[in-house]
């Protein structure tokens, strides 16, 4: 699993740090997210999915 | 209980794509039907008074997938067909050309319609924004030095005058309350709010009702104040908030009031629900219904509603989250934030325009709003009471 964010389309709203927390963090200045881990491993999968599904700005997108 | 053969999701905009990739993703094989009343393929609303309407974005850019991931989902997704009609007891719904789906679980998400002025149909240069067209449109209408008057000093409202601002226009922000969003973020911080807009060049004339629009024959020249004013315009641009687009509900026996009226699983008969704008629900942790007009409740709620429909019997009890960007000012809002709140900022400083504020009713934390401290604001949500059943 390959995680790609885009920070120009991030909103800051953190939901993916609440989603995924090992994996995502936010900008202590402006929120925008921060990648803990591009390569996540395999039991951090579901988390990371659904940090990409509550992203309210699409900016996370997951390749396989 | 078994899950349905055949899942029918009304409304092709976020909550519903939502609800039907909640569906896949949990593990639903069955046949999914979507009906949209708009041409085009699902797209995102929040850029639409921002980055759409500023240019920043081509149109295409709004869309919620790729057309790659939309035929994953393996969804019969018929386009430019709205709903007319709907049987909760047969579970049939009707559109306008005469088509009729029978579905095992209907998911109602048609979203909201803006409200508009007796008086604007037929005038041009007179705006709403809800769709993507309609950004389109007023874009186009933006030409440079015309003069452009927002109704409305809610949220959308807000974006829009800042949005206009910043391609260099002259705006006059018009609306009841004293300030901006006034009634969404209390007095504290829509009087920062006001202070930005002022300083950005916005001509603020709030606290004075709009009664009407001037015109010349079938082209608006402004808009009519209580007072008796008529602020000169070329363009106006009409944002006095939205109504449930459940009109093709009426006659349906579902009750609707202010919304589709839902039990704590968004349940609005058996085997009919609503997800989104549209849906008014039964919130337990604060035992009364609530319907929500942001993007990230629909994420949510979607996801809800497509683990009752696959048997979960789990109430929906969110803590809403909004944000918005006016200027440079990006506001987070997290919970609730009643008008008569007891507000105390926690962190920074509102004349350096970045703080957190934390919102106190009836002696329990509701709410959380950040500006331009998105992480914090976050991290402090987490002290807002779960349950505020004394709201």
């Amino acid at each position: 699993m390959k995680i790609v964010v885009d920070e120009e389309k991030c909103v800051a709203a953190g939901q993916c740090v609440v989603a995924a927390m090992d994996v995502f963090d936010q900008r202590d200045e402006d929120g925008i997210v921060v990648l803990l881990n591009e390569n996540p491993p395999p039991r951090l999968a579901g988390d990371v999915r659904q940090a990409a599904a509550v992203c309210p700005a699409l900016a996370i997108s997951i390749e396989d | 209980m078994t899950a349905p053969a055949r899942v029918l999701v009304v409304g092709a905009s976020a909550s519903g794509l939502s609800t039907v990739e909640s569906l896949r993703r949990k593990g639903y094989a069955g046949e999914v039907v979507v009906l949209g009343g708009e041409p085009h393929a699902p797209y995102d609303r929040p850029p639409l008074s921002k980055q759409v309407l500023s240019g920043a974005w081509e149109p295409t850019r709004t869309a919620l997938r790729t057309q790659e991931a939309m035929s994953a989902l393996e969804a019969d997704i018929v386009l430019g067909d709205p709903a007319v009609a709907l049987d909760p007891v047969t579970q049939t719904v009707w559109t306008a050309s005469g088509r009729e789906v029978q579905a095992d679980a209907i998911v109602i998400a048609t979203g909201l319609r803006p409200r508009t002025l007796p008086e604007q149909e037929g005038l041009t240069g007179v705006h709403v924004l809800r769709t993507l067209d309609d950004a389109l449109v007023l874009r186009r209408a933006l030409s440079a030095g015309a003069r452009v008057v927002v109704v409305g000093e809610g949220v959308l409202g807000a974006e829009i005058t800042a949005t206009v601002r910043m391609l260099g226009l002259d705006v006059t922000m018009t609306g009841p309350q004293p300030a901006p969003m006034a009634l969404q973020v209390g007095p504290l911080v829509s009087a920062a709010l006001a202070e930005l807009h002022h300083e950005r060049g916005v001509r603020l004339r709030l606290g004075d009702g709009v009664v009407g629009l001037a015109a010349e024959g079938t082209r608006v020249t402004g808009v009519r104040l209580g007072a008796g004013e008529v602020l000169p315009a070329d363009v106006v641009v009409v944002a006095i908030g939205a109504s449930p687009a459940t009109e093709w509900l009426a006659g349906s026996g579902l009750r609707l009031d202010n919304g589709v009226v839902c039990d704590s699983r968004c349940r609005a008969a058996e085997g009919v629900y609503a997800v989104g704008d549209v849906a008014r629900w039964h919130h337990e942790g604060l035992g009364r219904l609530v319907r929500l007009e942001n993007r990230t409740n629909v994420t949510m709620q979607a996801a809800a509603v497509a683990g009752v429909i696959l048997g979960a019997d789990e109430p929906y009890v969110p803590v809403p989250y909004f944000w918005t960007d006016q200027f440079d000012a990006k506001l987070q809002v997290h919970g609730f934030l009643p008008v008569d709140a007891d507000v105390e900022v926690v962190e920074g400083d509102v004349s350096a325009r970045r703080f957190v504020a934390r919102y106190r009713s009836g002696g329990v934390i509701t709410g959380v709003l950040g500006w331009n401290m998105p992480k914090q604001a976050r991290l402090r949500s987490a002290e807002i009471v779960d349950a505020p059943a004394l709201l």
